[in-house]
């Protein structure tokens, strides 16, 4: 508990997003309709005590593939409890009446109807028109009281929507370790969108294969990588603010995505491209994107934490003097964190663009603002050496948490940019009360 | 001005910040035309004692008078009651000129607008008794430090304060210009002015102060006249225990040559040529601005050098980086640990491997149990205090951090370490711990070069003194313990 306490930098945001999870779950507690294999399972469970000797069921669906699948499993089931007849019907109110009057028409033994939600008032309906309605008994799934925001569908949701923010979260939070900011970032999405796209139609377009995509991806994180290689030497050769030669970059970035794109959405890729942006792992239904960000966290993390990099990092950010008179090559540090930086919004770009299934150079607008809110949020000072990788995350994760239980309880959108700004507002506000708690802590022990 | 009346009386002031008792019911009385020196270890309470004075904090019990009259209030309101408070940051605006700084807040106004014509005059009137020959109208960022220090007591003066409090007043001047603060602040004391300062350094105490009054572990031990008092007696006072020698003696034992300088030049240093030998203490001595740190930044390769060049155990180096001359077994120990030594949010733990990390790096990753061990090892072997390996370093003392630089170089291994005023800061029962490390570091074969403001130290602990002025070494004693103060004096001002 200790050591993970310790990784979140005791921020106390961890326990912000936590309780934000907590208020949005009561607020979207409602009641859950079972559908598909779960339903069946579930009310063949329920059903269990009923099977006799010569008890018939009709099992009823309405349709699609989530019914057809709750019907053919809860026969499978059925029939496996004993039940002596087991028929089944999927389709309209005329369908089902005629199968549920036959049902009714048996000489013999109990009958039971067990029908998915959406088909009860049909059933019901037929049932009240019987000469002896008692005799027909009938079974729903049982729909069971669980929070929408919690349902691992929407979960999962929130998370794909946090990925291309959260990756390049991790570039910008090694850049504000060094006291640095990297306003280009959001420009640079839509360079690597339009330059992965703009590979693949020249290498194939619709019908392009794997190796167009790969060297289209990789076009568009080399870009990225070699801009924010210019931005760091701008920086520490001609010692140009971060601030200044990130905003040069943010509008030469723009720029050129518009020149490349000719301003317009590119649009003609493979089947398989979005892949990446959409798919998700067979066996548990991860996405593909929830697995490369958390991939991706866990290696910055190492590096932050358990490498000379990492240490040089904080250093040159703590005190840039200091570093370089104890042999931290402060420069190199410096361009190496501005390239992985511009590489890392580069992946964010093609994750985009996969996500979207095009390129265009309006993607990624005021995107860094999301970013490096998200870092600030995370507790990372903006002074510089102060700050943990983990800690973004969370930081992400809150924005994206915000954002989606908003949507879940019908917050319109310009409320929730107000939302989003006071939250921002409060996490700096919040991490400043407790540096100046911790200076004044630390001015009586050493008075 | 007659004894019964002091202008200010501090009784039974007591203040405890959480597990720690800063102040343990303090009396102190300040009388109008005199200088009192307020001496201690750090941590004794000085800081806390002033702070409280002058508003900045809150006592929990016990009062403070200014000519009998409660003195309370935030800083500015303590300040026009005419207690002024010249601290060691100074608070000028270096962007404004001398004047606009002078009445900062207390602009005269006529018709609406400021009265510039009437600050100009009595901005002059001010500096002419001050005697400082400044043109009102120049910008304070282009004065040097002692001048500035001059125009917040002139600011003082102009608030009509009647008592000064000083906080290490001298730790950035030269002789000279400490010479002429003194000069000063007698001047004002006879215009009967109340003065209190806080000083490390012991000569100075002797040379301003009329009485002296030493806090220890938060306690007054009592005012004594300063004339009255031995330096060895204030010492054992002010750390509660009989001392050694204040300066170590040893038996120096030079080696080969470890360092040598050819022709070293670059910005204000002039073509410069010496060596050092193993397990020597090579003493560089000369007022500010002489060009001291500026050599020594030039043996680390953190200036370039413009000629010459550097050979370390006889092989040419002339290290372009300081990166460069860590390879090559150079370590530099500024004067500034805060600004230029440590990197204040990180841990003593951090700070110490920052040079040594390539040591413990297995394949990429850091072997933290290994950079923890040397840690450890280094903590013990030297005496650092911490309250563990995570303690911020800006929370160590002084004494500490230098300790604590010091492990870092010697995890390096490095064989020529360089201490910029090893000694800068830090308190009397500290300095002694510095002085023996540096005498076991000349004992294990390295060699150190000793930049020091304070004569006595310089003379005290060298075997060999070097005496810069403008740049340029202008002599060298061979046997400071037979030398005198007026020595050097003589070679650092010619």
């Amino acid at each position: 508990m200790t050591r993970l306490r310790r990784l979140f930098a005791g921020q106390g945001m961890l326990g912000v997003l936590l309780l934000l999870c907590a208020l949005f779950s009561v607020l979207t507690l409602e009641p859950q309709q079972l559908s598909g294999e779960a339903a069946a399972e579930a009310l063949a469970r329920k059903m269990a005590g009923a099977a006799s000797g010569d008890a018939a069921v009709l099992v009823v669906a309405r349709g699609g593939p989530e019914d057809e699948r709750f019907a053919a499993v809860l026969q499978r089931r059925l029939k496996a409890q004993g039940f002596a007849a087991v028929a089944a019907v999927v389709g309209g109110p005329a369908e089902v009446r005629a199968a549920v009057e036959a049902l009714a028409a048996r000489p013999v033994g109990e009958r039971h109807v067990a029908s998915v939600a959406s088909s009860a008032a049909v059933v019901r309906a037929v049932r009240a028109d019987l000469p002896d309605p008692e005799r027909v008994a009938l079974w729903m799934p049982p729909a069971r009281r669980w929070p929408t925001f919690l349902l691992k569908a929407n979960l999962l949701n929130v998370a794909s929507q946090v990925a291309v923010i959260a990756i390049l979260a991790i570039g910008m939070t090694m850049v504000i370790l060094t006291a640095g900011i990297d306003l280009s970032v959001g420009s640079l999405i839509a360079l690597s969108a339009v330059l992965v796209a703009g590979t693949i139609g020249r290498l194939g377009g619709a019908e392009a294969g794997l190796g167009a995509v790969l060297a289209g991806a990789l076009a568009g994180i080399a870009a990225c990588a070699a801009s924010g290689w210019l931005s760091g030497f701008v920086i520490t050769r001609f010692r140009v603010p971060p601030f200044i030669a990130t905003l040069a970059m943010m509008q030469v970035a723009s720029g050129v995505a518009y020149l490349v794109s000719k301003g317009r959405p590119i649009h003609d890729l493979p089947p398989g491209f979005e892949t990446l942006g959409r798919g998700a792992d067979p066996v548990l239904g991860v996405p593909h994107a929830v697995t490369l960000m958390a991939a991706l966290y866990a290696a910055a993390h190492v590096l932050l934490t358990r490498t000379v990099f990492g240490r040089h990092v904080y250093a040159v950010g703590g005190n840039p003097e200091a570093a370089r008179l104890a042999g931290v090559p402060v420069k190199r540090v410096l361009l190496l964190v501005y390239t992985v930086c511009g590489a890392l919004a580069g992946l964010g770009g093609v994750l985009m663009a996969s996500q979207l299934k095009s390129g265009a150079p309006t993607y990624g607008v005021t995107y860094e603002l999301h970013v490096i809110a998200a870092v600030v949020v995370g507790g990372t000072s903006l002074f510089g050496g102060e700050g943990r990788i983990a800690g973004t995350l969370v930081g992400a994760l809150i924005m994206g948490v915000i954002q989606n239980g908003m949507n879940l309880t019908n917050v319109e959108s310009y409320t929730q940019k107000v939302v989003l700004g006071l939250v921002i507002l409060g996490a700096v506000l919040f991490e400043q009360l407790r540096r100046m708690l911790a200076e004044r802590r630390r001015a009586r022990s050493s008075g | 001005m007659s004894e019964s009346s002091p202008l200010l009386r501090v009784e039974g002031l007591t203040k405890s910040w959480p597990g720690v008792l800063a102040l343990d019911a303090v009396d102190l009385e300040v009388r109008a035309g005199e200088v009192l020196a307020l001496v201690g270890e750090n941590g004794a309470g000085k800081s806390t004692l002033l702070k409280i004075v002058s508003g900045a904090e809150r006592a929990d019990a016990g009062r403070v008078l200014l000519e009998g009259r409660p003195l309370a209030g935030t800083p500015a309101q303590v300040a026009r009651q005419g207690v002024v408070t010249i601290y060691q940051e100074l608070s000028l605006v270096p962007q404004l000129s001398v004047r606009e700084n002078l009445f900062l807040g207390r602009e005269p106004v006529r018709r609406g607008l400021v009265d510039a014509a009437a600050e100009r005059e009595r901005a002059r009137e001010v500096l002419s008794r001050l005697g400082l020959d400044l043109d009102p109208e120049t910008r304070v960022e282009s004065l040097e430090l002692a001048q500035r220090q001059l125009v917040e007591i002139a600011r003082a003066l102009l608030a009509d304060a009647r008592l000064l409090i000083m906080d290490e007043p001298t730790t950035a001047l030269t002789p000279r210009e400490t010479e002429r603060l003194f000069g000063l602040l007698r001047g004002l004391k006879e215009d009967g002015l109340g003065i209190v300062f806080v000083s490390h350094r012991l000569d100075e105490v002797f040379a301003l102060a009329d009485r002296v009054s030493v806090l220890r572990d938060g306690r007054s031990l009592g005012t004594r006249e300063a004339a009255g008092l031995g330096r060895r007696e204030l010492i054992e006072l002010m750390v509660g225990r009989p001392l050694e020698q204040e300066y170590p003696r040893r038996a120096a034992e030079p080696g080969a040559v470890r360092l040598e300088a050819r022709g070293l030049a670059g910005g204000l240093v002039a073509p410069t040529s010496f060596r050092l030998h193993a397990g020597e203490i090579l003493g560089v001595a000369g007022l500010v601005g002489a060009g001291r740190t500026e050599l020594a930044r030039l043996l680390f390769g953190a200036d370039r050098p413009t000629a010459g060049e550097v050979l370390v155990d006889g092989r040419p180096v002339t290290p372009r980086s300081p990166r460069e001359a860590i390879e090559a077994g150079l370590a530099l120990l500024t004067e500034d640990r805060k600004g230029q030594g440590l990197v204040l949010v990180l841990s003593a733990r951090e700070n110490f491997a920052l040079a040594n990390l390539a040591r413990w790096s297995r394949g990429g990753l850091l072997d933290a149990g290994a950079e923890a061990a040397a840690f450890e090892r280094h903590v013990r072997r030297l005496g650092i205090r911490l309250s563990g390996p995570g303690q911020r370093a800006s929370s160590l003392s002084g004494g500490n951090q230098q300790k604590l630089l010091i492990a870092r170089w010697l995890e390096h291994d490095a064989s020529v370490l360089i201490f910029d005023e090893p000694t800068r800061g830090i308190d009397v029962g500290a300095r002694h711990e510095i002085y023996l490390l540096l005498h076991e570091l000349c004992a294990r074969g390295k060699a150190v070069i000793m930049i020091s403001s304070e004569l006595p130290e310089v003379l005290g602990m060298s075997d060999r003194i070097l005496v810069m002025h403008d740049g340029r070494v202008t002599g060298e004693i061979a046997d400071p313990r037979s030398a005198s103060q007026e020595d050097v004096l003589a070679l650092a001002v010619s």
